[in-house]
């Protein structure tokens, strides 16, 4: 069956090397598996992110945007633009809906896109990889695709701010989305149902500038996994993902807890139920080791 | 007082609502705004904010220009866009706090020192060198924007996660010797200097 096509826009923090260049390796298993082929847009740029409106102002940031789209348009033509970071996502389809229904915005972006010798025309329809799986995929050939259950494993589905709102998935409600938990419950696992911090802001960029305030924010998200006997965090991003993870160890030094708790892509569960062994899996790529991961991947 | 700011008070006087309609992303909506308060008990940091959005939108109406544009209340938004999806009047309204808090840094009189701005300054410069964050120095250079004692007191403190980091391969030290970049970097530079030139151009910025 040939694959699905799409052209791929992996972001800064997926690059080798980078905070969340596990997610990247991730992808390969969980993608051949399901038939999907990631064509990397050729010398794409950043977003922007969500803290770049400050010093970035609106049109330089949709041109930055728009860079990446119309590489997408012109090298990957007829695919949709497919992104695994909810950042990305975000500022390319703010982009894309803003140019196309302001004529004069699309006109001064394409004047600065000039500058790097492209044009945008429109055509390319910016989409999350989750929209991808839930979308193009389907709940059934994820489940048809499991060779090793993850069987027992209790995880609390935290899909965060970006991935949901304001776009979100197709059908799905803001408040509380179900499609990561039947993600989760597709390769087998259990989704622990009462975790009530789904869809809180971990505090994003400001884990940077507002340290205590993040932390508060992400307290309060651990806790509750731990709460509703969650063994691990499962998150479509990669801002929750280094956010929630990496700040633990200053949550226990500083207020006395004994946080221990893994958080994990949703496609590293994948991969790992797809077959993909630990180190195909990004399992190596934690600061708390999922090991109840890391030993069914064996 | 900023030349900016002075040209922007002469050219709008007491028509503050009007200025914001006019200089600020997505400002032409704040008279939608019907005070019913949701995006303030939405906001995960909402009892952080000097003034809420809702007071923000009410403040600009009363022309409460240097109140609303020196507040340090818009610069504490995570972008977690609750308040865009509940607010009852659709109001873009994660975009307009945006919209403020860049306006109030061109003026340049946003606090001085607030960490947000500081960072969100850093990291754009960071990505507008080269196309691409480079995730060490942006770090780094967090580390040390107070300067170079508290810098290496800032980095030894994070020690253990920069370190944890690195042994996960996601913190890479030779980044700091170039790393990932786009091609050109020189035309991408220009582009941005392009699609600020313009949006000068249009916002009054230039003469």
């Amino acid at each position: 069956m040939a694959k699905k096509q799409y052209a791929y826009y992996p972001g800064c923090s997926s690059q080798k090397g980078a905070s969340a260049s596990n997610f990247s390796t991730s992808l390969d298993v969980m993608c051949d598996k399901l038939g999907v082929q990631l064509n990397e847009i050729p010398d794409w740029n950043c977003c922007g992110a969500s803290i770049g409106y400050a010093e970035g102002g609106e049109l330089p940031r949709l041109a930055i945007g728009a860079r990446n789209l119309a590489l997408a348009e012109q090298n990957l033509p007829g695919q949709d633009m497919v992104s695994g970071c909810p950042a990305c996502w975000l500022a390319s389809r703010e982009t894309a809906d803003r140019l196309n229904a302001h004529g004069n915005l699309m006109s001064e972006t394409n004047e600065a896109l000039k500058e790097v010798g492209l044009n945008f025309k429109g055509s390319v329809k910016p989409r999350h990889m989750v929209e991808v799986m839930v979308e193009d995929i389907g709940f059934e050939a994820m489940k048809q695709a499991v060779v090793k259950p993850l069987q027992g494993l209790k995880i609390a589905g935290y899909v965060g701010c970006q991935t949901n709102r304001p776009f979100g998935i197709a059908g799905e409600s803001f408040e509380n989305p179900q499609y990561l938990d039947k993600m989760i419950e597709a390769v087998g696992a259990e989704a622990v149902a009462k975790f009530d911090q789904k869809v809180t802001c971990c505090g994003g960029a400001l884990a940077f500038s507002e340290p205590e305030k993040a932390q508060k924010q992400i307290r309060s998200i651990i806790e509750s996994a731990y709460d509703h006997g969650a063994e691990m965090i499962v998150t479509p991003c990669q801002l929750c993902q280094a956010n929630v993870e990496v700040y633990q160890s200053e949550i226990n030094k500083k207020q006395g807890t004994k946080f221990a708790m893994p958080v994990v892509y949703y496609s590293e569960l994948m991969s790992v139920a797809y077959g993909g062994n630990a180190k195909q899996s990004g399992l190596d790529g934690h600061i708390i080791q999922p090991k109840k991961l890391q030993d069914i991947a064996k | 007082m900023t030349v900016q700011n002075q040209q922007a008070v002469a050219r709008y006087r007491n028509d503050f609502l009007r200025e914001v309609e006019e200089r600020v992303e997505d400002g032409e909506w704040v008279k939608m705004c019907m005070q019913c308060g949701v995006c303030a008990g939405s906001c995960p940091l909402g009892n952080a904010w000097q003034h809420t959005p809702q007071k923000l939108f009410m403040m600009i109406r009363a022309g409460k220009r240097e109140e609303v544009l020196t507040s340090d209340a818009m610069w504490m938004c995570t972008s977690c866009y609750n308040c865009i999806v509940r607010c009852p009047r659709k109001l873009p309204i994660t975009h307009i706090m945006h919209g403020l808090a860049n306006y109030a840094h061109r003026l340049n009189i946003a606090p001085k020192g607030q960490p947000t701005r500081e960072v969100a300054k850093l990291f754009w410069n960071n990505l507008a060198k080269t196309g691409r964050v480079n995730e060490l120095k942006f770090s780094l250079a967090m580390y040390f924007k107070d300067g170079f004692v508290q810098g290496i007191k800032n980095a030894m403190a994070m020690q253990s996660v920069g370190l944890g980091l690195v042994k996960a391969k996601r913190l890479n030290p030779m980044e700091l010797f170039g790393g990932h970049k786009c091609k050109d970097t020189g035309s991408f530079n220009k582009m941005i200097a392009k699609a600020r030139e313009i949006e000068d151009r249009k916002k009054g910025f230039t003469s």
